[in-house]
């Protein structure tokens, strides 16, 4: 199955476009003596070029284990059972260690949480971003040195010759996330994974990274995959959300509609279950319940131990058999039995 | 005129900070830089700011969990300033704390409901009272009396800040200081504990002091805000008012930089140039400045502007929104 | 409201798992084979050291020598592995001085165990107490106590319980508080930089606004939450206590003649290493034996408890 998203008006170029990472049907299990861990269990996900695509979740919706799916990084106990990552015409799942190697942070790059932790302690911010060169490029040592300091100048450091010589634990946060995010852009790949970039900043420094992030995009065309587990920073930046809950995309649409009309009951909880600043309200919509355990996953959908909206309208079948992801609009996507419609799309229920 | 529960005066606290080499000479951290606030009985502050501004040590410090370097902390009409850990016993009981990290806030050795009991064994109750009382507990925060006999391993995120919220409240105390209790914590449980929370205040007619990073958060419980930058309170207001008129740029600042949950008004929002300074080396004058978009006057680098009424309840520190000459009410409680 | 904003589901709580945490570390620990092997092979030991005078087949300090057909350093004779049945069986043979060698080792377990068992929880108890009285209170009194520990650390521990053996006279017991001494600064590191972590923790803030007092703090929370790298370094420590043991006797500083050590055994016969090489590689084996056992012991015990490696 392949991704058939339309974009918006504001991303109406790229609706010709074929999608430069397209991951289809894709299972990763841990194998733990709990049991098996089904932490994504058929996700299809497709990214074009110079998207900005978020992959919302919680804790243990495996949006990560979706991240490290696609660089083929999964390890022990983990492993991926199913289903197939095409970048750029290439199957990754088919590719030798080596050849991904070479991909992996020259056409699709990757920023973690931790900045601090990502940098290596013994190196300097500018010897960082020029190894990137050296990795992948036939450049001199001069000009590797010299095009660090300009990647650093594209991310907003201040005084970027001398920062290029300080070593990480000289950089605060935020700075050091502007390092990681240029060493991540300095191969100008095709695809940048950003996994949860902001949560260790404070909120005035966030609102930089995120602009930062979108305006990398605007120059040099790069895809990117955030994820997050904030709906404002998704809301913020992303063209098109996909949110996941239990191991699965339970919505996927364009970043406007979604916000503005929230279709799964999980979505729908997840919007209001957010304090916004201004708006008074005197209690927060509740989700009741947590996440369920991935080892023993309740049968039918998964949200419907939790939902609400299974009981206000009766539905029997949510607690039986698992729904598909169906479409209800161009772009539109939605796990849930409430938009079974009589249409031939909709009865692929397994 | 007013009684307040707790009133924090000019509270200063510093820290030694080694300077991490050998023999080299560390700083002084001025964590809590002379800060004043009030609490009335009934009624929530909310205390909101970065990291390192400052706001967890203050809650601390109100405790006497730190030793405050000057500035007096009056709780219930009494000065707890300087009393001795002895001295503080008896006043435990009514101020009491929530934690950030719902894991490490529990002994993983002790049952949940064994760490609920210790403080009514402090209290000399006897082992029936204790149970009885923990069961009560269980109950008032939404979980069940078999859940005393668990291990804090056995629970999520989410029960064990119920546990927390439990044990705080099972000593009956008036004053309640929350510290970003549910930073750690997933968004859809987020509201539950929030309305929980909210529950509580209103049952049982508590006094807070909320600190937390999220004004957002912060909103939905208190009735007055106060907002810290670097050790020194910036703005203090009610809700409503800071919401639809703060004064201060850098609240102005911390508002639009909270990402809206409706794509299509992105653009309106102030990005703040630049990073939170060490504590270690705050810039001179107000410590905002450097940051700061209105910062025009000399005297935003050369003086530390003062808290000053800008309407009521409302006070701003801010040379050029605040300035002193425009003052007509009171500088400072 | 619907009826689902009761937002515990009391089936999340696992049942499985109410054993608390000794029960999964006895769990963790049988999953490494290493540690039960050397769990097994302490076991033995033990069993020869409690049924030593069951299981002996003569008295370790008896001269067999007015027996006939015994003779001194005698090689071991098995029935059944083909030694004439005339002869009196030793299964590993006669020490010089006429003495059953297997006897003399089941005997030198006790020695060897209870001696090791003894030098360690001393040190243990002392350890626990000042690294407890110095991270806990910090300050001039852990400057205090820390430098005394430093001062301990930096002699070589054998020379110093040499010199302690030598100050206050040979035999058993002071050779086991010689290993005492030299051990404690080990434990006390070990026990005060855990309680320094513990006592930040927030569960230890928790008691402190609830008004706890110190020596509950300490006994109750921070003192069991500290000992869990203690266990294994005390296990650990066990090994090579009976090493010093059996080093201390070899010198002759330890356990004294007639009584069987498996040190002083090795001492009596290190001579005769060629011409009788069973006096030498027995009381040898069963020293390894001895250290083995613990370290595999330690080091699964240490594999069980670390969190970073389950899973």
């Amino acid at each position: 199955m392949t991704d058939t998203s339309v974009s918006t008006d504001s991303t109406q170029r790229r609706d010709q476009q074929e999608p430069i990472l397209n991951v289809t049907g894709l299972k990763t299990y841990f194998f733990t003596r709990a049991g098996e861990v089904r932490a994504v269990d058929g996700v299809d996900l497709s990214l074009k070029p110079g998207e900005i695509v978020g992959l919302v979740g919680e804790s243990g919706s495996g949006k990560s284990v979706t991240s490290m799916s696609i660089l083929q990084l999964v390890s022990d106990p983990g492993k991926i059972v199913a289903g197939e990552v095409m970048f750029d015409g290439q199957r990754l799942d088919k590719m030798s260690k080596r050849q991904m190697r070479n991909i992996r942070g020259d056409r699709i790059s990757m920023i973690f949480q931790q900045p601090n932790a990502s940098l290596n302690p013994v190196f300097r911010a500018g010897e960082q971003i020029a190894e990137v060169y050296a990795a992948h490029t036939a450049l001199k040592k001069a000009v590797r040195n010299e095009r660090a300091v300009e990647m650093l100048e594209k991310v907003g450091i201040p005084d970027p010759a001398s920062r290029a010589k300080a070593y990480p634990h000289e950089l605060s946060g935020g700075m050091a996330q502007r390092v990681m995010i240029a060493m991540a852009l300095a191969s100008k790949p095709d695809v940048l994974i950003a996994d949860e970039p902001t949560t260790a900043l404070d909120v005035t420094i966030q609102a930089q990274i995120l602009d930062l992030m979108v305006s990398m995009r605007d120059e040099l065309g790069t895809a990117i995959l955030l994820i997050t587990h904030d709906l404002g920073v998704v809301a913020e930046t992303a063209d098109r959300v996909a949110v996941m809950y239990a191991g699965q995309i339970v919505e996927e649409s364009p970043t406007n509609e979604l916000f503005a009309d929230p279709q799964h009951p999980y979505t729908q909880g997840l919007i209001g279950s957010i304090p916004m600043p201004g708006e008074r309200r005197e209690r927060l919509t509740v989700i009741p319940g947590r996440v369920p355990n991935l080892v023993d996953m309740p049968p039918g959908c998964r949200f419907a131990p939790r939902c609400e909206a299974r009981i206000a309208h009766n539905l029997t079948k949510c607690t039986e058999v698992e729904p598909d992801l169906l479409q209800i609009s161009p772009g539109r996507k939605v796990r849930c039995w409430l938009f079974e419609e009589p249409d031939p799309t909709a009865d692929g229920a397994s | 005129m007013s009684d307040p529960l707790l009133e924090v005066t000019d509270l200063v606290k510093t820290y030694a900070v080694s300077g991490g080499g050998f023999r080299s000479k560390g700083g002084l951290v001025r964590a809590v830089d002379g800060v004043s606030l009030t609490i009335e009985r009934g009624e929530t502050l909310g205390l909101v700011g970065e990291s390192g501004c400052g706001k967890s040590t203050l809650g601390r410090a109100i405790l006497r969990l730190e030793d405050p370097d000057r500035g007096t902390i009056r709780f219930d009409g009494q000065d707890i300033t300087n009393l001795s850990t002895k001295e503080m016993r008896p006043l435990r009981a009514k101020m009491q704390l929530i934690f950030q990290d719902p894991f490490s806030s529990l002994d993983p050795r002790t049952t949940v409901g064994g760490s609920i009991a210790e403080g009514l064994r402090v209290q000399g109750l006897d082992p029936d009272q204790r149970a009885k009382r923990v069961n009560e507990m269980l109950e008032l925060v939404g979980l069940e009396s078999y859940h005393a006999r668990r291990f804090p391993h056995e629970f999520s995120g989410g029960q064990r800040q119920r546990v927390g919220i439990a044990r705080a409240l099972a000593v009956n105390p008036s004053f309640l200081v929350l510290d970003e209790p549910v930073s750690a914590l997933d968004v859809s449980i987020q509201s539950q504990i929030l309305n929980l929370l909210k529950d509580l205040q209103v049952e049982l007619g508590l006094t807070m002091l909320f600190i937390a990073h999220n004004l957002g958060v912060v909103e939905h419980l208190c009735d007055r805000i106060s907002v810290m930058y670097l050790g020194r309170i910036a703005e203090t207001s009610s809700r409503n008012d800071l919401f639809d008129s703060c004064v201060h740029p850098y609240t102005q600042a911390l508002m639009s930089a909270i990402p809206v949950l409706d794509p299509t008004r992105r653009k309106d929002r102030v990005i703040l140039e630049g990073d939170v300074p060490s504590p270690l080396n705050p810039p001179s004058g107000c410590r905002f400045h450097p940051r700061c978009p209105v910062a025009n006057t000399t005297s935003c680098v050369s003086e530390q502007p003062p808290l000053v009424s800008v309407g009521s309840a409302h006070e701003a520190a801010c040379h050029v929104r605040a300035p002193k000459e425009a003052d007509w009410g009171r500088v400072r409680t | 409201m619907t009826d689902l904003t009761v937002d515990i589901n009391p089936l999340e709580v696992s049942q499985s798992s109410s054993g608390g945490l000794g029960i999964n570390l006895v769990k963790e620990l049988f999953r490494k084979r290493a540690a039960v092997v050397g769990a097994v092979m302490l076991g033995i030991l033990v069993f020869i050291a409690l049924f030593a005078p069951l299981i002996s087949p003569y008295d370790p300090t008896e001269v067999l020598l007015s027996t006939e057909g015994v003779q001194p350093r005698e090689s071991p004779c098995i029935h059944i592995l083909g030694c004439d049945s005339e002869q009196p069986q030793h299964i590993l043979g006669i020490d010089g001085n006429g003495r059953d060698v297997l006897s003399r080792i089941f005997y030198g377990a006790r020695v060897s165990l209870t001696a090791g068992v003894a030098a360690v929880t001393f040190a243990v108890l002392v350890g626990v107490v000042v690294g407890l009285i110095a991270g806990f209170f910090g300050g001039w009194i852990d400057n205090v106590l820390m430098r005394l520990m430093d001062v301990l650390l930096a002699f070589p521990s054998l020379l110093l319980a040499i010199f302690i053996v030598t100050v206050f006279g040979r035999g058993l017991t002071n050779a086991v508080l010689a290993i005492t001494v030299v051990t404690i600064p080990g434990y006390a590191r070990v026990v005060r930089s855990s309680v320094l972590t513990v006592r930040e923790s927030d569960f230890v803030k928790a008691d402190r606004v609830l008004g706890v007092s110190t020596f509950r703090l300490l006994t109750r929370r921070i003192l069991p939450n500290s000992l869990t790298p203690l266990v294994v370094q005390a296990t650990l420590g066990i090994a090579s206590a009976v090493l010093e043991i059996a080093a201390l006797s070899f010198l002759g500083l330890g356990v004294q003649p007639p009584q069987a050590e498996w040190g002083s055994m090795l001492a009596s016969e290190r001579n005769q290493v060629f011409t009788a090489p069973h006096l030498v590689f027995f009381p040898g084996i069963a020293i390894m034996w001895n250290v083995l056992a613990f370290n595999l012991l330690g080091d699964g015990l240490r594999d069980a408890m670390d969190p970073r490696l389950n899973r």
